[in-house]
C-alpha cells in the first residue's frame, strides 16, 4: 500500500518535473525542475532496492552536475526573443528526434510485452542478503574489472583533455609561495640601523 | 517502535511503520531545534568569554533565554521580499537549507540501535544530503537579484564543492577501515581498537591525520570561521542572506547551526567512537551512550567556537589552495596508505584469494 503510494508519487513527480524542465520559461527554473526529476528518480531506485545507485545519482547528478548547470545558467544573459526566433529553424531536427524517440519507445514496449529476457539475472544473480554496495563491488572488481578500469581510464583522459583545452596561461600573474612566506623570519626581513643625520639610507 | 504500534495499537505493519517513523522524526527534530537555540547561546557565550566580554546575560537567568527572545523577534518581523527578486525561489531557498539540515539526522545513531533509518548506505546518504545544502545558498544568492548575495552564492558553491571532494576521500579511509557504510557498524568497528582498550579511529596513528583534515573540512563545509567568506561582513554585507528578513532569515540561521551540530556529531561518530566511551572499560558503559555522544558533540562545538573566536578569516585563494592543493592530495594519499595497510593486514602478502567480507553483523535492533 505505502510502496504503491510512494511509487505513484515519485513517478508522477518525475514526469511532471521533466515536462516542466522543458516548458518553463526561466532557465534557472528549468534546472530546478531537472533537479526535482533526478531526486524523484533516486526515490524510484530506492523503491526497487537499488539504494547505492540512488545515492550515487543524488551525489553525482544533483550534488555536482546540476550545480555546474546552475552556475552556467545563472551567468547566462538570455534573450528570449532571439530564442523564439530559432524555433522555426530547429523545428525539423526537433521533429526528427521526437519521431526517433517515439519509435524507440514503441519498439521497447513491443519487446517488453513479448516477454522478459532476464539478462541481468542470468549474468550475475544477486543474493538478496548481500548489501547493494558489496554485491556491486564484488561484480565490478572481479568479472567486470577490465571494463571498469577502461571506463576509469576514459574518464581520466576526458578530464585531462578538458583541462588542456580550457587552460590559459596568463602573463604577469604573481603567485604566492606559501612555504617561502612561512619560512621568512624577522631577522631576515628587518634591520635596525643607527641612521646618521643628513645621509640617505642604504637599502 | 514499529512493534508498539503494530501490537499494542493494532495497525497493519505498513501503517505501523509509517506512524512510528513520523513519531521518530518528531522525537529527533524537536529536541534538535531546542539544541540549536541553546548552542547559539553557547556559541555567543564562548565567543564572549574569549574576548573578555560577558555575552548575553539579560534575558532570563545567565541570559539563557536569549535565543528564544531573538527567535520571537524575527518571528514578529515583517517578511520583506525585494520587488526585483524571483519570488518563488527566494522563498524556496531558506526552506531547502533548513530541510536539508534536518534530513541528515535520519541516519545518525544516538546509541546502540537507536537510529531512525538504519540503512546500509548511511554515509553516502550523508554525502548526498550535504551536497544538497549548496542549493539553498546558490538559490538565495541568485533569486535576491542583488550583487553581494550573488557573489556570496558563487563563493559558497565553489567552497562547498571543493571541500566535499576532500571530505569524500576522508570518509573513504574510514569506510575502508570499518568495512561498512552503515554508521552503526562504523561506530562498533571502533570498539577496542587494536585491543588497546581505546574506542575511536582517531586513536589510530594512521587515521589521526584524517580526523584533523575532517575537522577542518567540516568547518569549511559549514562556512564557519575561519572559512566564513560567504558572509564576510567587510566584503559582502551579510552574504547570501543580505536581503532576507523575518522567518526566512531565521530558517537560514537554524539550518546553519543544525549543520554545525551535525558536523560535530559526525566528527564524534566517524573518528572518536560515537556513542562509545573513549576508553573500553566496563564501568564507563554504565553511562548511557547518548551522554557520551552529547559530550563529544559539545567538545567539538567548543573547538568550533574557539576557532571562530581566535583564527582570522582566510583569503579566498588561500581557502581554495588549502582545499585543492593540500587536503585533496593528502587525503588521496591516505586512501592509498590505508588500503595498502589493510591489504597487508587482512589479506597478507601471499596473494591468497580475498574472502568475501562477511556483512552479517547486525546492530542490536531497531528503535
Amino acid at each position: 500500500m505505502i510502496q504503491a503510494i510512494a511509487f505513484y508519487l515519485f513517478a508522477a513527480v518525475v514526469i511532471v518535473s521533466a515536462v516542466m524542465t522543458i516548458a518553463s520559461r526561466n532557465p534557472v527554473h528549468s534546472v530546478m525542475w531537472l533537479i526535482l526529476a533526478f531526486f524523484n528518480a533516486a526515490g524510484l531506485m530506492v523503491l526497487v532496492g537499488a539504494e547505492f545507485i540512488a545515492m550515487l545519482l543524488v551525489i553525482v547528478y544533483v550534488g555536482a552536475v546540476a550545480v555546474l548547470f546552475l552556475f552556467v545558467v545563472m551567468m547566462l544573459d538570455i534573450d528570449f526573443a532571439e530564442m523564439r526566433a530559432g524555433v522555426a529553424r530547429y523545428f525539423g531536427i526537433g521533429l526528427a528526434l521526437a519521431v526517433a524517440l517515439a519509435a524507440e519507445v514503441m519498439v521497447a514496449v513491443g519487446a517488453w510485452s513479448a516477454g522478459q529476457i532476464d539478462l541481468s539475472r542470468r549474468a550475475a544473480p544477486i543474493d538478496p542478503a548481500v548489501p547493494n554496495i558489496a554485491a556491486i563491488g564484488q561484480l565490478l572488481y572481479t568479472r567486470y574489472l577490465f571494463i571498469f578500469e577502461a571506463a576509469g581510464l576514459v574518464l581520466l583522459v576526458a578530464m585531462i583533455g578538458a583541462i588542456v583545452l580550457t587552460h590559459r596561461e596568463r602573463g604577469g600573474t604573481r603567485y604566492q609561495n606559501i612555504s617561502r612566506q612561512n619560512a621568512r623570519r624577522p631577522q631576515d626581513a628587518v634591520r635596525n640601523v643607527d641612521q646618521p643625520v643628513g645621509q640617505g639610507v642604504q637599502l | 517502535m514499529t512493534g508498539f504500534f503494530q501490537n499494542t495499537v493494532g495497525l497493519p505493519y505498513g501503517w505501523a511503520w509509517f506512524v512510528a517513523t513520523i513519531v521518530g522524526i518528531l522525537v529527533i527534530a524537536l529536541p534538535l531545534m531546542l539544541a540549536v537555540a541553546m548552542i547559539i547561546y553557547a556559541d555567543r557565550k564562548i565567543w564572549a568569554a574569549m574576548a573578555l566580554r560577558r555575552g548575553p546575560n539579560v534575558v532570563g537567568p545567565f541570559g539563557l533565554l536569549q535565543s528564544f527572545a531573538d527567535g520571537l523577534k524575527v518571528f514578529l518581523q515583517e517578511t520583506i521580499i525585494p520587488s526585483a527578486a524571483n519570488r518563488a525561489l527566494f522563498l524556496l531557498a531558506p526552506i531547502i537549507t533548513f530541510t536539508v539540515a534536518l534530513i541528515v539526522w535520519a541516519v545518525i545513531p544516538f546509541q546502540a540501535g537507536v537510529v531512525l533509518a538504519d540503512i546500509n548506505v548511511g554515509l553516502l546518504y550523508i554525502l548526498a544530503a550535504s551536497s544538497l545544502g549548496v542549493y539553498g545558498i546558490i538559490l538565495s544568492g541568485w533569486s535576491s537579484n542583488s550583487k553581494y548575495p550573488f557573489y556570496s552564492a558563487l563563493r559558497a558553491a565553489a567552497q562547498m564543492v571543493s571541500y566535499e571532494v576532500a571530505i569524500g576521500f576522508v570518509l573513504i579511509t574510514v569506510v575502508l577501515w570499518a568495512g561498512s557504510f552503515n554508521l552503526s557498524h562504523i561506530v562498533l568497528a571502533q570498539q577496542n581498537l587494536f585491543g588497546v582498550h581505546l574506542n575511536g579511529f582517531g586513536f589510530n596513528p594512521l587515521l589521526f591525520p584524517m580526523a584533523v583534515v575532517f575537522l577542518i573540512s567540516s568547518m569549511a563545509e559549514t562556512q564557519r570561521a575561519p572559512f566564513d567568506l560567504t558572509e564576510a561582513e567587510s566584503e559582502l554585507v551579510a552574504g547570501y542572506q543580505t536581503e532576507y528578513s523575518s522567518m526566512s532569515f531565521a530558517l537560514f540561521w537554524l539550518g546553519e547551526y543544525a549543520n554545525v551540530i551535525l558536523m560535530c556529531v559526525l566528527n564524534a561518530t566517524l573518528f572518536w567512537g560515537g556513542w562509545l566511551p573513549p576508553v573500553d572499560w566496563a564501568p564507563l558503559y554504565w553511562v548511557p551512550g547518548i551522554i557520551w555522544l552529547f559530550g563529544k558533540m559539545l567538545f567539538f562545538f567548543f573547538v568550533f567556537s574557539w576557532v571562530k573566536a581566535t583564527v582570522p578569516r582566510y583569503r579566498y585563494d588561500q581557502l581554495m589552495r588549502l582545499g585543492w592543493k593540500v587536503f585533496l592530495p593528502l587525503s588521496l594519499l591516505w586512501v592509498f596508505l590505508v588500503s595498502g595497510v589493510l591489504m597487508l593486514d587482512r589479506v597478507g602478502t601471499s596473494g591468497a584469494p580475498l574472502q568475501p567480507v562477511a556483512m552479517t553483523a547486525t546492530p542490536a535492533g531497531r528503535s
